[in-house]
């Protein structure tokens, strides 16, 4: 064959566009992605003013700036792949690009491109925001904080096709998406840091799908982090990026329920 | 690149596809298409035809047997495969909310040789519609936008999953008219189609599935050649079917009343209606409603329902 073979990074860039497109045409989608993780650290900001946070050697900028990136993992990333994952499923675009040359991780990766570009960037502008306005300060450990930014994106894609898988319509995705949202904003130290939480319920919420993830960014940002206990959050989030793989691997629904 | 005329392009030994909660969908089928051939699929709905395509697209695995499109796996050797077939399925695929020259952009994309867009689209008629959302599309319109995206890739191997559903009367015809150019250009054609002038029209050979397993299998002479032809008529009030010639030497084989309507089955058409025809002017009466027709594929396939339905005429 004289053609010219089409390439992984080519392939991504072609499905990744057009999800672009459709991401700036869903308005619903873009309010949730980009105006609640900016909205929502601010509501909180009173219950963290509440806070014993000295005790923790805990500030309010770096607790606010754990809850904004928290947010936007949550809602930049999952909730909006939750519903893209639904929608282009139900309308048998999954398929039909299974019938192409895009992998199935291909498939995946593109359509999920844009949501974790939206929410790798809006993080990195929070994380600004707080140090700029809350006096956040520099984050002592940056490579902890990039590790526990990456394993967050990561995690909320996977977690997104999970969730998609036993979602049967668009709209059904705003019930479905619940249980992890509410888990992961009370239970994997974004609302409440995990520290503030008694020792007992703290010990089982570190093992959270996000909770690691979390850890990694608060603490490599103050720098409360022994080697251990990076040591650990890493070893946690590895642990869940396989256990991820694979469940999506096993479970993903490519076609509607007939 | 193979030109071998009479490689095999596409493979089926004793397929099978089960369905997880046990359904046997299809049940053990054999066929081969060779290259430059257009082979058309037909059967009632349900009879396991996309069943089957989707197997040799690769979208399943297969639940017993052998499947191979030039000479590969199509489910565990994709990559091999896919850049060398195009593939238009049953519904959509397309998200709604993308323009039609987006879609093809972004097909384009991941497409290997793809030809430019607009070339694409203009084949089907669509270059007009470039900038449409595909939610406005027409049905029609969407099957078109559909086959265009087959064949960005100029492909090797096109799969066509029902490829004229919904479409009007000239956008069926431009279908077939592009079909054939491309069976001319050399192009492998799996079709799977439930209009029977399609497949009598399109197709260098054909099967005709029905639960699950070939019923019959030919070029369409050949699956027509074993049927009867038909002669049916309204008889005049006052007749009766023992009033008609003795049928037997007329060469009918069969026959049926049903009221006044008598139906025959011949394999000899022009003796039995010359025959017929002889005797209804030599006794004055006027055969209403009259109709002679020669064995077609709807013949076999109605005959092929029937005998799955238990019934025999």
């Amino acid at each position: 064959m004289s053609a010219v073979m089409t390439t992984p990074v080519g392939r991504l860039r072609a499905l990744g566009r057009a999800e672009l497109a459709l991401l700036g045409r869903n308005r619903s989608a873009v309010v949730t992605a980009l105006l609640v993780p900016l909205a929502l650290p601010f509501s909180v900001r009173p219950a963290v003013d509440q806070m014993d946070l000295k005790g923790e050697g805990l500030s309010v900028g770096s607790v606010m700036l754990t809850a904004a990136i928290g947010f936007s993992l949550l809602f930049a990333v999952y909730s909006s792949l939750v519903s893209a994952f639904v929608a282009r499923r139900e309308e048998l675009v999954l398929k039909r690009l299974r019938t192409g040359e895009l992998g199935d991780a291909e498939i995946l990766a593109g359509t999920g491109l844009p949501a974790v570009c939206v929410g790798f960037v809006q993080s990195v502008l929070l994380a600004v925001a707080c140090v700029l306005l809350l006096d956040a300060g520099a984050p002592a450990m940056p490579q902890l904080v990039v590790l526990g930014l990456l394993f967050g994106l990561f995690l909320s894609a996977a977690l997104a096709a999970l969730t998609a898988s036993v979602t049967k319509t668009a709209e059904s995705a705003q019930v479905t998406a619940l249980p992890v949202l509410f888990a992961s904003m009370l239970g994997s130290g974004i609302i409440i840091p995990l520290q503030l939480l008694p020792d007992r319920v703290a010990a089982v919420c570190e093992f959270l799908p996000l909770s690691p993830a979390i850890r990694l960014i608060s603490g490599g940002w103050n720098g409360d982090l022994s080697g251990y206990d990076a040591l650990g959050a890493v070893l946690t989030a590895l642990a869940w990026t396989v256990l991820g793989v694979f469940a999506v691997r096993r479970w993903f629904r490519w076609e509607p329920r007939r | 690149m193979d030109t071998n005329e009479h490689e095999h392009v596409i493979e089926v030994t004793d397929l099978r596809r089960v369905y997880g909660g046990g359904f046997e969908a299809v049940r053990g089928i054999t066929f081969s298409v060779r290259r430059g051939e257009v082979f058309a699929l037909l059967g009632t709905n349900g009879a396991g035809k996309t069943s089957t395509v989707e197997l040799l697209e690769g979208l399943a695995p297969a639940s017993g047997g052998r499947v191979r499109v030039l000479g590969h796996d199509p489910y565990s050797e994709r990559a091999a495969v896919r850049p060398r077939t195009g593939v238009m399925l049953q519904e959509g695929g397309f998200p709604s909310e993308l323009t039609v020259a987006e879609t093809a952009r972004m097909w384009a994309g991941c497409t290997s040789g793809a030809r430019p867009e607009a070339e694409a689209l203009a084949l089907v008629g669509l270059a007009r519609r470039a900038d449409v959302r595909v939610k406005q599309l027409s049905g029609g319109e969407r099957r078109r936008l559909d086959l265009a995206l087959a064949l960005l890739g100029s492909p090797e191997v096109l799969f066509l999953d029902e490829p004229t559903t919904g479409l009007d009367a000239e956008g069926r015809r431009d279908t077939w008219e592009l079909v054939r150019a491309l069976r001319d250009g050399g192009t492998t054609v799996l079709l799977t189609t439930h209009y029977l002038e399609e497949a009598e029209g399109l197709a260098d050979r054909l099967a005709i599935l029905s639960e699950g397993r070939i019923a019959v299998t030919g070029t369409p002479a050949e699956v027509t050649a074993g049927r009867p032809s038909r002669i049916s008529f309204e008889l005049p009030s006052g007749y009766f079917v023992g009033d008609l010639p003795p049928l037997g030497p007329l060469g009918v084989v069969g026959h049926e009343v049903a009221g006044r309507v008598v139906r025959l089955e011949t394999r000899e058409l022009q003796r039995a209606a010359t025959g017929l025809l002889v005797w209804a002017e030599g006794a004055g009466i006027e055969l209403r409603r009259l109709e002679v027709r020669s064995a077609s594929l709807e013949e076999a396939f109605l005959g092929i329902a029937r005998e799955q339905q238990g019934v025999t005429v």
